[in-house]
């Protein structure tokens, strides 16, 4: 029992990502050129979720997965159509695996309506299965079955044979694991009469780099029995997990000999064993096509034993070429599992926290080269110092994930709250590419799926209101991601009703939100919509409408040290856009310096730079502005803003940023040009601070502050109207008063 | 450059044990002795990480007087605070000695390092919790609550900070977004 309880989470883990797997697959079905790839993909998913459940007597997994599968064969075969609803019934069921997998996880008990919604789904798997519908075969069919009338034309003759045919590939580690293959063997010996078996042992390495604990064997067995299926079966219960194990019945059909050449695991097996094995050729005319293939070699025209075969009209063409496709599988799936690795996130850290420790050194190294003038030194150092900022990226980059997977999981959100609307609701995704910190991703998916709800039910009007208003029937909701100075921004946006901003106030009015007669700005009124226990929606739906949601949404997001707001125009959508810290990201800064000290300014934030040579129309005020070629320009002397006294240089540069499509400059005392960095964030201590939004390591080991353009400006400009906002907060707190 | 007060930053919550000797007693503490503007004071050691000398400060604007600014430590960007100015007095003037601790502060989101500027580090001492008195209700000149106890050292006392007190990162935020 100990044994399971520490392979069970394995089983539960590999689960999830097939079942993942299957969901990306049969969201993809509807646009999918190859549809047959995609269901024999999500087949093998079923399968092996089946599989490995039966390992651990998982009965009710599966008996369901059986279920699911038989129909997911039959869609394969081209016996019945695709369609919308299949797709649906699919996912549906697909849910309910993964609904019985973590109640494995949890060890509680199904409740009784996950039990009977499964038996439902049973019957109608059921009824799918029914080839009712296959007065409808739609195009996906169509490859299939010219595949399968091919063979069947080609080999329409049965195998002849009277015994089953077993065929074996063990695990590497099976014998670590304590499978004994000869046990097993005997075991099968047991059941019927082995009349030829064919050990393979080509996996086996020369003797001196042979591990003996590993078994290294296969075998192919001709096997005399009248045992069924499911006994014969049962003999290698043990080894099915990992081992390859396939069996054919008596007087099989040549194309169950194919699909077993497609499972087959050896890559260098010889094309024309494989062959033999299966009994497609036999052993004379292998021998055959092999003499030619080594005559052409003695001619120096090398040619791959399977076209000599088929040249030859040794064998069917369908069979050669699937023994073909094998082999360039087997390939293509090795080269996808080297392809990711999972790794610790604390290891991560631990390795960037090493790499920033190993720039600092390095850059102290370099200092100290310099320092002795040592001219080999200094380029040795030089070529070190671009090794390890190159280890750095790399390492930043580790823990950079894209937004693209959280994005993906929303087709599946869209197409079934869509449906269940009964709205026709496309989803578009951009920025899909946009990199950010892996615990922002992990933490942005909940807010993220309220928004989209959110605009999917109160957003997008239904198709006959739509039409009406002259927008296509089809409402379209987009996501997108876009990097912007140092922040993430996402945004939800769709094309529906839009918010209807007199509405919002009369309901809050109604709430108790804001006092009646209270002059709110369209932007603070829409902020309303983020007060707890607010809700415009006139009937409640399963979706959204009980208040719950937008207020919890600025909560998550206001804990990730980010902002959310809403754009609108009344009846052409609303987009929502949540702006987050990157945490720890790489933007590309600008360097400048005052009074000693270094800031960044985000570079795609910079326009130019210019330099400040006509005297200041008013002193050296915080704030002055000057003439850009014609244009009047606003800027804000970071000196004075920042209290850092001291005498501004003679000449004094502005840094001309854009904030909200205007200009704005900095005046600052010198230029120090581009460069990357390393957003640190900056402690709780300073989460106040407005206009700095974090900071960063130079080379020298000095910490620089990153502005916050849009928090300084806001920041001047607060000052500026501070005794015009002053009044208003005066005739609010009246009104309060009047209110009370 | 700087002076490690233990082999790791974080290994030391293994050892609460007596870190060194072989006399000492369970109850006996170790403390680091400092200098702020000639008064003697006292922290306990575990919860000290390393001390810096002083240097590489990058003010940050905006910020009260006690928030010197922020320095790296290898890599993380670290606060500073000038102790002196955050007990209402002058900030600390630099001086050849002036260093700057580094101590580790339990926050609601775990361990936070805070550089502390102070005159002069002095010694690793021992005071054993009897020599411990309980602070007294006013005379001490900095507030009451920052005081864990008065420890007995030769016949004159010295004042065991509660660091997690002087370096509340929620109060020090506060207090600085009400000076921005």
């Amino acid at each position: 029992m100990d044994h399971i309880d520490i392979v069970l989470p394995l089983y539960i883990a590999e689960s999830r990502e097939l079942l993942e797997e299957m969901e990306r697959l049969l969201l993809n079905l509807d646009q999918d050129d190859t549809p047959a790839d995609s269901l024999n993909a999500i087949f093998r998913a079923a399968h092996t979720i089946k599989g490995s459940a039966g390992i651990f007597a998982l009965h009710d997994i599966v008996q369901f997965t059986h279920s699911v599968e038989s129909l997911l064969d039959k869609l394969r075969e081209g016996e019945i159509a695709l369609s919308q609803d299949l797709t649906s019934l699919l996912l549906e069921c697909r849910d309910h695996i993964g609904l019985l997998i973590d109640r494995l996880e949890t060890k509680a008990d199904l409740p009784a309506a996950a039990i009977e919604h499964g038996q439902q789904l049973q019957l109608q798997l059921q009824a799918a299965e029914q080839p009712a519908t296959q007065g409808l075969i739609a195009t996906p069919a169509k490859d299939q079955a010219t595949r399968t009338e091919k063979v069947e034309r080609d080999a329409g003759v049965l195998v002849q044979s009277d015994n089953w045919h077993i065929s074996v590939r063990f695990h590497p580690d099976s014998l670590r694991n304590g499978m004994d293959p000869l046990a097993i063997l005997r075991y099968l010996a047991s059941l019927g009469t082995i009349v030829n078996i064919t050990p393979l042992f080509d996996a086996l390495p020369p003797a001196n780099r042979m591990d003996p604990e590993t078994c290294y064997l296969g075998f192919e067995i001709n096997f005399n029995s009248r045992a069924d299926k499911s006994a014969i079966e049962g003999v290698f219960e043990f080894v099915r997990e990992d081992s390859l194990v396939q069996i054919l019945p008596p007087s099989s059909h040549i194309d169950d000999y194919l699909d077993m050449i497609h499972r087959l695991p050896e890559e260098d097996l010889q094309l024309g064993e494989i062959l033999v094995q299966c009994g497609s050729l036999t052993r004379n005319e292998l021998d055959r096509a092999l003499n030619i293939q080594s005559d052409l070699k003695d001619q120096s025209i090398e040619q791959p034993l399977g076209r000599i075969v088929v040249e030859h009209q040794l064998t069917a063409q369908p069979v050669v070429e699937s023994a073909i496709e094998k082999q360039a599988q087997v390939r293509e799936s090795k080269s996808k599992e080297m392809q990711s690795v999972r790794v610790d996130a604390d290891k991560l850290d631990e390795l960037i926290n090493l790499v920033g420790e190993l720039m600092i050194a390095g850059a102290g190294s370099t200092l100290c080269a310099q320092a002795h003038g040592d001219g080999a030194m200094i380029e040795s150092m030089s070529v070190l110092t671009r090794l390890v900022e190159q280890v750095r990226d790399a390492a930043l980059k580790m823990r950079m994930v894209q937004i693209g997977a959280t994005f993906n999981r929303f087709q599946r959100v869209v197409r079934d709250v869509s449906r269940e609307l009964g709205k026709e609701i496309d989803l578009v995704i951009t920025g899909a590419d946009t990199e950010l910190d892996k615990t922002v991703v992990e933490k942005i998916g909940d807010p993220l799926m309220h928004l989209v709800r959110n605009s999917m039910d109160h957003g997008i009007e239904p198709a006959d209101k739509r039409l009406a208003n002259g927008k296509p029937a089809k409402g379209t909701l987009r996501l997108n991601a876009y990097h912007d100075s140092g922040t993430i921004v996402i945004e939800v946006s769709d094309d529906g009703a839009g918010l209807n901003h007199e509405r919002i106030l009369a309901k809050a009015i109604e709430k108790g939100l804001v006092p009646a007669g209270a002059t709110l700005t369209i932007e603070d009124i829409y902020q309303l919509i983020f007060e707890p226990g607010f809700s415009t929606a006139a009937t409640v739906t399963k979706l959204s409408g009980r208040g719950v949601g937008m207020d919890v949404v600025k909560r998550n997001i206001t804990a990730l040290r980010g902002s959310v707001d809403v754009q609108s125009t009344f009846g052409e959508g609303a987009t929502f856009r949540i702006r987050l810290p990157l945490t720890l990201a790489i933007i590309d800064g600008f360097l400048v310096e005052v009074e000693q000290s270094s800031f960044v300014v985000p570079l795609d934030m910079v326009l130019e730079c210019v330099e400040l040579t006509a005297p200041p129309q008013n002193g050296n005020s915080e704030q002055s502005y000057l003439d850009l070629r014609g244009e009047v320009l606003p800027f804000i002397r970071l000196r004075q803003l920042f209290s850092m006294g001291g005498q501004p240089p003679r000449r004094e540069n502005i840094v001309v940023v854009n904030y909200l499509g205007c200009k704005v400059g900095l005046a600052v005392d010198k230029l120090a040009g581009e460069f990357q960095t390393v957003i640190k964030p900056l402690g709780s201590i300073f989460s106040h601070v407005k206009g700095i939004s974090g900071s960063t390591v130079l080379g020298n080991g000095e910490v620089a502050l990153i502005l916050d353009v849009p928090g300084l400006v806001h920041k001047v400009m607060a000052s500026t109207h501070a005794d015009k906002s002053a009044r208003t907060e005066a005739t609010r707190s009246l009104v309060d008063a009047r209110q009370t | 450059m700087s002076l490690p007060v233990k082999p790791s930053g974080t290994g030391h919550r293994q050892s609460h044990s007596p870190v060194s000797g072989s006399t000492e007693s369970a109850d006996e503490q170790q403390y680091l002795t400092f200098t702020l503007r000639g008064e003697m004071f006292a922290i306990d050691i575990l919860h000290i990480k390393e001390i810096l000398e002083y240097g590489q400060l990058t003010p940050v604007p905006m910020m009260p007087a006690f928030i010197r600014g922020v320095t790296n430590l290898r890599g993380a960007v670290v606060p500073v605070v000038d102790l002196a100015a955050r007990f209402g007095g002058t900030p600390c003037e630099v001086a050849k000695r002036t260093c700057i601790v580094i101590i580790e502060v339990n926050t609601e989101e775990g361990l936070q390092d805070i550089g502390v500027v102070v005159d002069a580090v002095s010694a690793v001492i021992e005071i054993a919790a009897d020599d411990i008195e309980p602070a007294p209700a006013f005379g001490a000149k900095i507030r009451a609550d920052f005081i864990q106890g008065m420890g007995k050292i030769n016949g004159s006392f010295v004042i065991i900070l509660q660091v997690d007190k002087v370096l509340s990162v929620d109060e020090l935020a506060m207090v600085s977004q009400a000076g921005a």
